[in-house]
């Protein structure tokens, strides 16, 4: 079987560039995700396999310096993202293993993000998303699952004025179209 | 000189600065800044429309959005044309084209007039009265004609060209309005620290101070003092000014619609921005600033064009430099209008006389227009006019005295008073309280946090209002949580103007004569006696006789109007006007596009459009795409020359000849983890998946509580706590919701979790004789000889070199796979099956070859044969309800009376006896197709398709009592014919299911 | 558009994030599979539609995904309160002024 040739990946939304004056839309790279799911009360103990401590407040999120996330999402919910594209599969393995009672779900290719930079990015994302995204209701590192247009995304701040925009695979391109829409209007 | 009227040294427009418009064709010029009305009145014309019902001629009344005649058609180009405009809103760009509507063939010659002559029949209730009979003319007949006739404005036809925006904004105060009590309010809430954000309608903020010019501010002029006030609230960075912005809905807990038109005023827009802004403001605290709009007087022929109100005719001297005629006349109850008349004399224009009903005016005004050489009577009345295209003459009398003496004017201007404009404290379900003493409707308790301060809220004096201000913009901060030691003190403040004076219904000559027209809605052609006649037929509430007469509906909601209305209603009902009550001011304040509405939400973005990892290569190979919910799946795979029919043959015959390749990847898929996994399934499923081993899958349904088949779908046990679960591609959602449902709420004990992964899988299907030989070569680490891997049993391993979750499963009735692959491969495993697949005969296909496929082998499909009401008997699926269980979801619904009964409708097999005849699906199906109609109906057709593999047609259907009609005949009656149908069972190929195997 | 409490979030949430469904505490009976037809149309099919107070569930279905009840007034659009899936029946009480509140009593076992 030596002559098979490994498949190449298609990223949904590979070679797309959007944006406007003060805001860029650019496709994230590909990372391994993982759809966490385990009681709160259990959560500390997972905190060495993941080399980070989960979050336990709503809205909330964990950035390590290897770029590994945890993002808050329901409460026993979490999403880690990580930056290696590898990582799903090695830390849904990782974490079956941990003796704690945990659903982890390699999610590494349902979900594509976007993101969404410059002093018009949170006044971009506003056009479709009701929530407050203010600096005060939705701080760097604020996260959550929300409704941007008409679709479900998670929206996650990683800086003043940068957010990420994770979503499922076949709404990525109406979240881009969405966000380079938008983002023509962000400086108004 | 652009346009004679307009008055040298006049207004805040610069002369010089000149564009050019058409109005019905003749070119025009206005100033830069003019409204359309402005620019119209500058050129000596009145004359702007003809009215809703009678086709009167109209001209402007208003200067602001409370406009209900001066409607026009604005065109920029063909595609950018909006009816409806109001004139006096509109501002003048270079190039516009303003067409008069409602007018045929000519604004000043108009045949629909002629309903003026015929007014008689058109009182009150006249179309529900007149176009009753015969019942079938009302579609055909009447109904067309009246909309033909009534129509106000014309759509476009061609797609908007232009874009729009939406932004959701959050705030600690949204101050609406931009007059002296809103920025006043802004700039305290902001000096306290607030986020506060501000709209007026107004391309300038200043409200009243457009038109009245004798106060002082701060030692400056109204208007100067706003524009300072503006311009000290764009430098701070915690608010944001919006103009030409009008806040149209006040919804729910301070949420609040703005839109803001953003180009409509320019000549050369620029491309890239919207036309219009949707802002969504949810707002901590909401401060109603919106003043007050000026009432007309209702008497006989009180709408000819060059009739308006007084503030008007001060707006457009004081702000646009336009005198509104030569020779004014002036017809008040109220202070204000003569500070209109003052003006407009020291500008050169006659006033020949100032009538008053009041007995008694302020002798400060009267000694003010002795000055000025203008005659003041009182206690008079103006009580007819003449004039058809303009207004000509007054005629005024001695209230209750008679007789009356006719002036030669060419303007009219009219005040009786000034109604608080509520709508928003309204909107907002804020009930309004009469002020005894001001004889008006002021808000009463807000019922969300907000409050109204200035006009809006019955605060006069000017002083009062600033302070009143102050505090709303201080109190809002403090109550948004945000209020820090900073302040701002009211300036120093001398008002100019009296707003004293309050008239309200019909006055002298304005009836009962049957035949005066003294108009209470303008725009809806309502005039006092409608309104009697409405109370004399017995509407006794107001909302009866705002419907009866039409008054205040439509897109002015009242402005002018309902006072009016309301007081002739209490006049005639004898009843005090509070205790009439005021109808409903409803949203939009004033009316809102659709493009505003829809905003980003059109062409791609009018719904998402979901495409597979593979859907590039399909449509490079040709596919023809089917929208199956918001997917785009591939239907068929037409070869040159083939059309569907031909191509979907070929795709069927291909996969049971050789193999073909379907893309599958939009199925919902659920991955449910924990030690009770299979216990959850056990409770969302009939089956029982105890005995399931790890390896192995099976295909199971899902019931409602109701005993009803809601889904199903193939479930794979991947390992003793983890299974793979699929669903219907339309049911994804919902199966997901309704498993979180019931383990979230009623079965909350279980150790199970529920993840969507319906996208991290590309799926594969890979069916035919020769499947296997096609892919083995491509997969790592699974045993897939038939011994190994035996039909409903599930691998991981590896394909091409990714991960794989293979299934051995089957919707076509041939021996198959599934290949799940995480989505990003898709496109590239598919493409390296393809490159096996192809030399060995096999084929891509579609959705239809996959519906006649599974048709061949009676599998169904969830919501094509079943309909939400039927059960897995009714389906022929008892084989796979589980008899020992003690509890599952439907358990106790299936065995409900009604569906355990006899004759229930039963899923068989139809056969043509003409084998070449496709049934219609949907077709109804009947046992004696010679009975009489309405024939007794036994069920109908639910699949129905040609079927290549079999040569003939082949169908299924639910019939009553199906499974018992075995080889019996039943017909179905088309309107061309009758169909006659054997029953048989729903497996046409392969019955012992052999191929399955191979 | 209404802010909704989510009382696992911890916060108001835009209406647009939620989903309604339907009528709250009305428990499946364990022994559902052997109850009376009268029993299940109870159950199944009766439903309160009240002018006034009214005990419903919402899922904060774009958001935390969780399952939880509310006490709405139907009249004013306004929630008195809402409360994790599972909680008993929240007591409330109508003022005098029409105004409704959470009472201190706790009304029953609850479902």
């Amino acid at each position: 079987m030596a002559d098979i040739a490994h498949a190449h990946r298609s990223e949904p939304l590979s070679g797309r560039v959007a944006g406007a004056a003060g805001v860029t839309v650019t496709p994230a790279p590909a990372a391994g995700r993982v759809a966490l799911r385990v009681n709160p009360s259990e959560a500390g103990q997972l905190s060495s396999i993941l080399g980070l401590a989960l979050p336990l407040s709503p809205k909330t999120s964990v950035t390590t310096e290897t770029g590994r996330m945890a993002l808050w999402l329901g409460p026993d919910e979490w999403l880690l993202i990580d930056a290696s594209v590898d990582a799903g599969p090695h830390l849904t393995s990782a974490l079956c293993e941990a003796g704690v009672l945990v659903s982890a779900v390699d999610v590494s290719h349902r979900n594509t993000a976007i993101l969404v930079e410059g002093a018009g990015a949170q006044a971009t994302l506003e056009s479709g998303c009701p929530q407050n995204l203010s600096l005060t209701a939705f701080p760097v590192g604020a996260c959550s699952r929300t409704v941007l247009g008409k679709i479900e995304v998670v929206i996650l701040r990683t800086g003043a004025e940068a957010f990420r925009v994770e979503c499922w695979r076949s709404f990525s391109d109406y979240a881009f179209t969405f966000l380079a829409d938008a983002a023509g209007d962000a400086l108004a | 000189m652009s346009g004679a009227n307009r008055i040298a040294g006049k207004g805040r427009l610069t002369p010089a600065r000149t564009v050019r418009f058409t109005f019905d064709g003749q070119a025009l010029t206005a100033v830069e800044g003019d409204t359309l009305a402005s620019a119209l009145i500058a050129n000596g014309i009145h004359l702007t429309g003809r009215s809703f019902k009678y086709h009167r001629p109209r001209g402007m009344l208003s200067a602001g959005p409370e406009e209900p005649n001066a409607l026009m058609d604005i065109g920029r180009d063909s595609a950018r044309r909006t009816p409806n405009v109001r004139a006096t809103v509109q501002e003048v760009f270079d190039g516009m084209q303003a067409k008069s509507q409602n007018r045929w063939p000519s604004l000043s010659f108009d045949i629909g007039a002629v309903n003026n002559l015929a007014s008689p029949m058109f009182a009150a209730g006249f179309y529900y009265k007149t176009f009753m009979w015969p019942k079938a003319a009302w579609k055909k007949l009447y109904e067309p004609v009246i909309r033909n006739a009534a129509g106000l404005g014309v759509s476009p036809s061609e797609r908007d060209p232009d874009h729009y925006a939406n932004h959701h904004a959050h705030c600690d105060v949204l101050v609406i309005g931009g007059g002296v009590a809103g920025l006043a309010a802004a700039l305290s809430a902001a000096h306290a620290g607030a986020e506060v954000i501000i709209c007026d309608e107004q391309p300038e903020m200043g409200g009243a101070f457009r038109h009245e010019t004798d106060t002082t501010i701060a030692g400056k002029s109204g208007f100067d003092w706003a524009q300072a006030v503006v311009a000290e609230l764009r430098a701070m960075d915690n608010v944001r000014v919006l103009t030409r912005t009008t806040a149209f809905g006040y919804q729910a807990q301070n949420h609040v619609g703005l839109v803001e038109r953003v180009t409509e005023h320019l000549a050369a827009p620029d491309a890239r921005l919207p036309r219009e802004r949707m802002w969504q403001v949810r707002a901590r605290q909401v401060v109603i600033a919106t003043g007050a709009i000026e009432r007309h007087m209702v008497f006989a022929n009180n709408d000819r064009p060059g009739i308006m109100l007084a503030s008007a005719a001060r707006t457009f001297l004081n702000h646009f430099g336009v005198a509104v005629g030569a020779r004014v006349g002036v017809y008040t109850a109220n202070d204000s209008a003569y500070n209109a008349a003052f003006d407009l004399k020291r500008a050169g224009v006659s006033i020949p006389v100032i009538v008053d009903v009041r007995p008694q005016v302020d002798a400060a005004l009267l000694a003010r227009a002795a000055d000025l050489g203008i005659e003041v009577l009182t206690g008079h009345a103006v009580v007819d006019t003449k004039g058809s295209l303009r207004v000509r003459s007054m005629k005024v009398a001695r209230i209750g005295g008679g007789g009356g003496k006719d002036y030669a004017i060419d303007a009219l201007i009219m005040s009786s008073g000034w109604t608080p404009s509520v709508h928003m404290y309204s909107q907002s379900r804020g009930k309004v309280v009469w002020d005894e003493a001001s004889e008006r409707f002021l808000p009463g308790v807000h019922p969300q946090a907000s409050m109204s301060i200035g006009a809006c809220n019955g605060t006069d004096d000017l002083n009062e209002t600033i302070a009143e201000a102050v505090r709303a913009g201080r109190e809002s901060a403090e109550k948004a949580g945000v209020a820090s030691g900073g302040g701002w003190a009211p300036p120093a403040a001398v008002a100019g103007t009296s707003w004293a004076g309050n008239m309200m219904g019909s006055g002298e000559g304005a009836g009962p004569d049957t035949t005066v027209k003294a108009f209470v809605d303008f725009q809806n052609d309502v005039t006092a006696k409608d309104i009697r006649l409405a109370v004399r037929e017995g509407m006794e509430s107001i909302e009866h006789v705002k419907r009866f007469t039409t008054n205040g509906m439509a897109t002015d909601q009242g402005k002018t109007s309902n006072i009016h209305g309301l007081a002739i209603a209490a006049e005639m009902l004898d009843r005090p006007l509070p205790k009439v009550g005021l109808t409903t001011f409803r949203s939009p304040y004033t009316p809102v596009t659709f493009g505003a509405i829809v905003n980003h939400s059109r062409g791609a973005l009018f719904d998402p459009t979901r495409k597979t990892p593979m859907h590039d290569w399909e449509a490079a190979h040709g596919a023809v795409f089917e929208d199956v919910g918001q997917w785009k799946r591939a239907w068929y795979y037409p070869r040159t020359g083939e059309d569907m029919h031909q191509a979907v043959n070929r795709e069927c015959r291909t996969v049971r000849e050789a193999a073909g390749l379907f893309d599958a990847s939009t199925l919902g898929k659920i991955e449910v983890v924990g030690p009770d996994a299979a216990a959850f399934l056990n409770l969302l499923y009939t089956n029982s998946w105890d005995k399931l081993e790890p390896g192995r899958c099976k295909y199971g349904i899902m019931l409602r509580e109701d005993g009803f088949i809601y889904d199903d779908g193939v479930v794979g046990r991947m390992a003793e706590d983890r299974f793979h679960v699929t669903t219907t591609t339309g049911g994804a959602p919902r199966v997901m919701h309704h498993m979180e449902d019931y383990l979230q709420t009623e079965f909350p004990h279980l150790k199970v979790w529920l993840t969507s992964t319906s996208e991290q899988w590309a799926v594969i299907a890979v069916q035919g004789p020769k499947a296997r030989e096609i892919i083995a070569p491509l997969v790592e680490g699974i045993d897939m000889s038939s011994e190994a891997m035996p039909h409903m049993s599930v691998r991981e391993g590896r394909i091409c070199g990714v991960p794989t979750r293979l299934f051995r499963m089957s919707f076509t009735g041939e021996a198959g796979f599934e290949v799940n692959v995480p989505a990003d491969y898709g496109k590239a495993v598919w493409e390296a099956i393809w490159a096996r697949a192809e030399p060995m005969g096999a084929c891509a296909y579609g959705t239809e070859a996959m519906h006649v496929l599974r048709a061949e082998k009676g599998y169904i499909i969830v919501g094509q044969d079943t309909d939400g009401t039927v059960t897995p008997d009714d389906a022929g699926l008892n084989w796979a309800v589980a008899k020992k269980k003690p509890d599952f979801v439907g358990i106790r619904g299936m065995k409900r009376p009604d569906l355990v009964r006899e004759g229930r409708k039963q899923l068989v097999g139809l056969q043509t006896r003409d084998p070449k005849i496709v049934l219609e699906e949907g077709a109804q199906i009947v046992a004696d197709p010679n009975q009489t109609v309405p024939m007794k109906m036994l069920g109908h057709v639910t699949s129905s398709y040609w079927s290549e593999n079999c040569g003939r047609s082949i169908a299924m259907g639910v019939v009553a009592g199906g499974r018992s009609l075995m080889g019996q005949t039943l017909y179905v009656p088309m309107p061309d014919r009758t169909i006659e149908v054997t029953v048989t069972d729903t497996v046409f190929i392969d019955k012992q299911g052999e191929r399955l195997n191979g | 558009m209404l802010l909704i409490h989510c009382p696992y979030c911890q916060e108001e949430r835009p209406e647009l994030e939620f989903r309604n469904t339907g009528e709250a505490h009305i428990a499946r009976p364990a022994d559902i599979a052997n109850i009376s037809d009268e029993a299940f149309e109870v159950f199944f099919f009766l439903r309160d539609n009240p002018k006034g107070l009214t005990y419903e569930r919402w899922r904060h279905i774009h958001g935390c995904g969780r399952f939880f009840n509310a006490v709405r007034d139907t009249v004013s659009d306004k929630f008195v309160t809402t409360y994790k899936a599972g909680l008993p029946k929240v007591a409330v009480v109508r003022a005098d002024d029409g105004s409704v509140r959470v009472s201190d009593r706790v009304e029953g076992a609850g479902l």
